[in-house]
């Protein structure tokens, strides 16, 4: 009532004689100045902006926060092995000697295989959904895919270790050996124990999780390709590979980038999965059939029966290991995409 | 009032004017002859039997109203429309005597020999070198020095090259609106096409830069056919020998530019022309 009749303005009470004078006192405010809107409005704005800025900026200070506590809980650690301790392949609780090579190899290596096998998969899943899928098709599909995402790590570890660890020790293990196994130089990686456990299992099953992030986010991307550049490199005569190839590709590849940093991101940090299937011994060996540890089976497996303070701050500097890893992967595809700018020439 | 049109329609051009073109001589074959095309998208239907000769060596204009199907009679001489589910076309359309429309016809072939240009310039994320060559490399291979030869005649023909020559390893993306144009151009000349198809390829250009492209077309027409879609009348009467006036995708009248403009011989060709309507 109070706001209605101040939008009326003075007009309405002075013609209401004396009880609307009466009312304008005492309910109603006097309509407000220009100068005292132009005011309300600054402050508004001010405060607008100091809430967002308070928020970005409070993610740069938990960064930092985790990085500090990661840095203070890893330091007993770090004093005792020096700077050499990410390349010391020891692992030994009894004796207190630690070192974070075996699972940093785990970790790189599992999620190498993850990438290898994922990123062809989800380009090929990008470009029949955008370019070559019949159009009823394209949603369920597309949906599946999402679908394949949302499901929890903890079931894809079970599926691995039950379903997928079995079938692929009895059939596709021994069939990579007898081929790739002879191949020289890399032959090594394809023999061992044939008992579907170890790095291998690990990053294939962390393909098929990272799978549908990096297809989703390529699908999005080549979706949002104008369709009239696309039109000009078929109106040359070029083939849906070759639109796709060379203009689709560089067009998106930022956000084609981006995607597989996603999944990257998720296939460095996967606990759960990996840990049912990578098989947690703390050993290198040559090939991809053995059984190895990442950081984070590391951290999952060890942490709650960590004995002594030295194992304690040696898990948490695995953990900073593997935020520092994060951040090289990052930077390297900035970089990477700073290169693949270049190549295409200045845009100034 | 329709059944007599029809039939004049489908009369040859020089015959519906009683004489004999003094442009073409009559039994020179056109190079693109549209038979009874119906074009639907879905279950809309885009074109109604058009019946249209598009002359080797000439710059044919379609103007008309948006929507009254000059875009979609374009996209029906590259089969550009068999990206997309739903569209299809009926009728002939032959080029040299073939038709294009024809399921067993190599459609990527086709547009190799039929090159294209939008509405807005659509460089591709790449360099200005690259952007030339990438088209030529899809059915020529060329050594290096084959295909900077072809790089530079293609800008040069696209009047581009004195602008760039320096800086032909910058993106194309790097470019004004105007220069992105021509270089789309030069883009679809380097490939040595046999028919240019122009979709109103300045709309989104400055009157400078369509003087340019105007030019240009009037350049090129020696040794390219053209088909431009345009929506610009005054455009059509200066760069084109023919001129197609189209209506709810229907032909309504095709004939000489000089004669379309001057003294159109259907009333709505002259209502739209004088811009009692649209």
């Amino acid at each position: 009532m109070s706001s209605h009749s101040s939008v009326l303005g003075p007009g309405v009470t002075l013609g209401g004689g004396e009880t609307g004078l009466a009312g304008a006192v005492t309910g109603a405010k006097p309509p407000d100045s220009p100068r005292d809107r132009m005011k309300a409005q600054r402050f508004q704005d001010a405060l607008f902006h100091q809430v967002t800025r308070f928020f970005a900026f409070s993610v740069l200070a938990i960064l930092v926060a985790i990085l500090g506590s990661l840095l203070y809980g890893a330091w007993p650690a770090l004093k005792e092995f020096g700077a050499g301790f990410p390349f010391s392949s020891d692992w030994n609780p009894v004796a207190d000697k630690f070192g974070g090579l075996i699972s940093v190899y785990g970790t790189l290596s599992t999620s190498f295989i993850a990438l290898f096998v994922a990123i062809p998969v989800s380009f090929g899943i990008a470009l029949f959904l955008t370019e070559l899928c019949p159009p009823r098709l394209r949603g369920p599909l597309g949906i599946a895919v999402e679908l394949l995402a949302a499901v929890p790590s903890i079931i894809y570890g079970m599926w691995g270790l039950f379903v997928f660890a079995p079938l692929f020790a009895d059939y596709i293990q021994p069939l990579l050996s007898a081929t790739l196994g002879n191949v020289p130089f890399i032959g090594g990686l394809f023999q061992g124990p044939k008992n579907g456990i170890g790095i291998l299992s690990a990053g294939l099953i962390l393909s098929v999780m990272v799978i549908p992030f990096i297809a989703s986010v390529m699908r999005d991307v080549f979706e949002v390709v104008p369709g009239i550049l696309k039109e000009s490199a078929y109106g040359l005569g070029a083939t849906t590979w070759e639109v796709v190839w060379n203009v689709v590709l560089p067009y998106t590849r930022v956000g084609v980038i981006g995607g597989v940093m996603l999944g990257l991101g998720r296939a460095l940090g996967e606990t759960m999965a990996v840990t049912f299937v990578i098989g947690n011994a703390h050993r290198i060996s040559p090939s991809l059939y053995e059984a190895g540890n990442s950081i984070a089976s590391t951290l999952a497996n060890e942490f709650a029966e960590a004995s002594s303070d030295l194992h304690v701050a040696s898990l948490i500097a695995l953990g900073l290991i593997l935020f520092f890893v994060t951040f090289v992967v990052l930077a390297l595809s900035k970089i990477l995409l700073m290169r693949l700018g270049r190549l295409e020439g200045d845009k100034t | 009032m329709q059944t007599p049109v029809a039939t004049k329609r489908d009369m040859p051009f020089s015959q519906l004017r009683g004489e004999p073109s003094s442009v073409v001589s009559d039994d020179a074959p056109p190079k693109i002859k549209i038979r009874n095309l119906d074009f639907f998208y879905g279950s809309f239907q885009g074109l109604k039997s058009i019946n249209l000769d598009i002359q080797e060596g000439m710059v044919t204009a379609f103007i008309g109203p948006s929507g009254c199907g000059k875009s979609t009679l374009l996209r029906t001489l590259n089969r550009m429309y068999d990206l997309y589910p739903g569209q299809r076309a009926t009728g002939e359309i032959l080029l040299n005597g073939r038709n294009v429309l024809d399921p067993d016809q190599d459609v990527n072939a086709l547009r190799a020999k039929v090159g294209m240009v939008f509405q807005k310039p659509t460089p591709f994320p790449m360099s200005i070198y690259e952007n030339i060559a990438f088209g030529v490399r899809l059915y020529e291979s060329l050594s290096r020095a084959d295909m900077d030869n072809r790089v530079e005649w293609a800008l040069r023909k696209a009047a581009l090259w004195d602008e760039v020559k320096s800086k032909l390893n910058q993106s194309g993306l790097s470019l004004s609106g105007g220069q992105q144009q021509r270089l789309c151009i030069a883009r679809g000349v380097a490939v040595k096409p046999e028919v240019l198809l122009l979709d109103e390829p300045t709309s989104a250009l400055d009157p400078i830069s369509t003087a340019k492209v105007e030019e240009l077309v009037h350049e090129l027409k020696s040794e390219y056919t053209i088909a431009i879609v345009t929506h610009n009348m005054q455009q059509a009467a200066r760069v084109s020998d023919y001129t197609a006036y189209m209506y709810l995708g229907e032909l309504v009248e095709f004939g000489l530019t000089d004669e379309i403009f001057i003294k159109p011989k259907r009333k709505e060709t002259e209502d739209y022309i004088t811009g009692r309507f649209g």
